[in-house]
């Protein structure tokens, strides 16, 4: 397979996005066709890469491109293993899924969506593909710019306020990411990820001891990114201010923050890393996902509108997940990555349902829940139990609700069951006080996702008679629809998806394989 | 040099700090550039001080050690660019809220107008 492939994922959108501007805002449909062409370009390259990765054997697994075939300690290489081609297929497909929805009156909203989402694809798809740590931080900070003009998108005093916010913290975070970088570099002296994975089981007394300084201040602005307890305040205001489209593609935001910390912990500070090093950080890891799975389930029960709601569902699959990483075991990985894959897309969906059933002249905001009152409460009146017809959209909105709250729940039957029976079925073996509670706390956060679900769903569908349902556009209900699909089909085809995830897992749990990849290119290329 | 430098840096870090924490957005955003000016200092200084070496190789050199790491200096450009572009925009940003909020708080609300 050609390696120049592996540069596509990066190069599609920021071509579109390029055009995109030129053409300005009056060739409205230009634009639209040039997303939509980009995003399935970009699917089927993902695609192609998923299988060439994913090709048995030999040195077809591991794709490495160096750029401008310099030595792989200086250069800046992409690396497309079976991790990279699973985040970027998912990508590309909740682009592609979420694009229908924002074409009627969400993209008018301000001149320049379509760009700005291909820009952010562009941040996306440069962070999972990069094998060096300085380029991880030039395409973070282009999806954070592409990702500050699509928060504020549709202006107004809540985004803005909220932008604010959300812009100052990965301001900061950057920071915290820049001062990591320089500490790794001036012990080491490379920045790719490969090279330092080669390096780190050598290092001895001060020089290992700022590595781990410089990695955990790396952590730590990955941990802001996927929004872990005590640097995650930001992410339930700026989700449930940005509109619903918007708040569907950043749903794959903070699982970005989860891939970095899965990538690099494995990598760097795997079994092979030296006994100083070896799993340096889980312990913090795994505590700080418990909590941060905690205050997301507190979150969800306190949440008055269906954004709030959505972003707290946000916060506790980020906690699962970090949790689930940190424990180092291949089995619990890969019912992670299917725990991942699931949730972006049920998230992703409920965002675009909150936008749905929100009152459309509330422009600033999702659907509001009504404060529970038992004193006038006719929920429970003789005089109710008549038979309520609804008009069809609300039965198929009301349907979809349902669904997310299946998915998110992880109830059966839909295929957020299996991703989380894959994911707690193997922590059952672990050993350990952390592994059993978060086996626990997991299933205590699904039954606080059905009590939240359960009390949105009945305010909004069955109590509030009164309530006008926006006209829904056929655009907004593809997009839901198209995700809960994805979804729908994953519970009956589950054999290939789940073999691709397991041995996922397996591969990067065994980095050996990786770092030949990359190292032994590097040779190659030397003149 | 070093220590000169090292006091630099943490003396623009810590009023980087301060600034930040402070509640009006003027602040927040000369904190930011002053914690921006440390980090860009700091990546500068992981290659190594020394005075008037070159970073590009001449003709037929073979001491590397009188040159200076040029891939710190590259790093620190990008981070410079980086770092100004996303100042520029958090200005504008900052502004917007002055102008929607009335107030020049962080949280668009302070009792003062």
């Amino acid at each position: 397979m050609n390696g120049a492939l592996a540069v596509t994922p990066v190069l599609i959108p920021l071509a579109a996005a390029a055009v995109q501007v030129l053409l300005g805002i009056r060739l409205r449909r230009l634009r639209t066709g040039l997303s939509f062409l980009s995003c399935l370009a970009l699917v089927a390259v993902a695609a192609m890469l998923m299988m060439s990765a994913s090709a048995p054997g030999g040195e077809g697994a591991t794709l490495v491109y160096s750029l401008g075939n310099w030595p792989a300690r200086f250069a800046i290489v992409l690396v497309v293993d079976r991790l990279s081609a699973l985040m970027l297929l998912l990508t590309a497909v909740l682009a592609l899924a979420v694009l229908p929805y924002a074409l009627g009156r969400w993209q008018r909203m301000g001149p320049h969506f379509q760009p700005l989402v291909q820009l952010l694809l562009v941040g996306y798809n440069g962070a999972f593909l990069t094998g060096d740590l300085f380029n991880l931080f030039v395409f973070f900070e282009v999806l954070l710019a592409a990702s500050y003009g699509l928060a504020l998108h549709g202006s107004g005093a809540r985004r803005v306020g909220a932008g604010l916010h959300y812009i100052a913290i990965n301001l900061t975070a950057s920071m915290l990411f820049l001062i990591g970088v320089g500490l790794i570099f001036g012990v080491t002296g490379t920045l790719n990820m490969a090279v330092l994975a080669h390096l780190i089981p050598g290092l001895t007394g001060t020089p290992r001891a700022l590595m781990h300084g410089g990695a955990a201040l790396l952590g730590l602005a990955f941990l802001i990114k996927a929004a872990v307890w005590p640097v995650g305040f930001w992410l339930p205001r700026t989700y449930s201010a940005a509109i619903p489209p918007v708040a569907a593609l950043f749903a794959a935001m903070t699982k970005l923050g989860i891939y970095v910390i899965l990538r690099l912990s494995l990598l760097l500070f795997g079994a092979d890393a030296g006994a100083a090093s070896a799993h340096f950080g889980s312990e913090w890891l795994l505590w700080l996902g418990i909590i941060t799975l905690v205050a997301g389930s507190i979150g969800m029960l306190g949440a008055r509108d269906l954004g709030k709601l959505a972003a707290y569902c946000v916060l506790v699959s980020s906690g699962t997940l970090l949790g689930a990483v940190a424990l180092h075991s291949p089995a619990v990985t890969a019912g992670a990555l299917a725990y991942l894959v699931i949730s972006v897309l049920g998230i992703a969906a409920f965002f675009l349902l909150a936008g749905l059933v929100a009152p459309r002249e509330a422009h600033d905001g999702a659907a509001r829940l009504e404060p529970y009152d038992p004193a006038i409460d006719a929920l429970f009146a003789a005089e109710d139990e008549r038979r309520v017809t609804s008009p069809a959209p609300v039965v198929i909105l009301a349907a979809c609700f349902l669904a997310c709250g299946l998915l998110l729940a992880g109830l059966p039957p839909l295929s957020g069951f299996i991703a989380k029976f894959a994911l707690l079925a193997p922590m059952l073996v672990e050993h350990g006080m952390g592994a059993t509670l978060l086996f626990a706390l997991t299933i205590a956060a699904g039954l606080c996702t059905v009590i939240a679900m359960a009390r949105a769903g009945i305010q909004i569908f069955w109590a509030d008679e009164d309530r006008e349902f926006p006209r829904v556009e056929p655009g907004e209900m593809v997009s839901v629809v198209a995700l809960l699909g994805i979804c729908l089909v994953l519970t009956f085809v589950v054999a290939a998806p789940w073999n691709y995830l397991a041995a996922t897992a397996r591969q990067i749990h065994a980095p050996g394989h990786y770092i030949h990849a990359v190292t032994g290119q590097a040779t190659e290329a030397r003149p | 040099m070093e220590a000169v430098l090292a006091i630099a840096i943490g003396a623009l870090a810590g009023s980087g700090v301060w600034l930040l924490l402070r509640p009006r957005t003027f602040q927040v955003i000369i904190g930011l550039t002053l914690i921006s000016y440390a980090v860009n200092l700091f990546i500068f200084s992981i290659g190594g001080l020394r005075v008037g070496a070159d970073p590009v190789l001449a003709g037929g050199a073979t001491d590397l050690s009188r040159y200076a790491d040029p891939l710190p200096q590259a790093l620190v450009l990008t981070a410079i660019v980086i770092g100004f572009a996303t100042t520029a925009l958090f200005l504008v940003v900052l502004l917007t809220s002055r102008g929607l909020a009335g107030n020049d708080h962080v949280d668009g609300e302070d009792g003062t107008p």
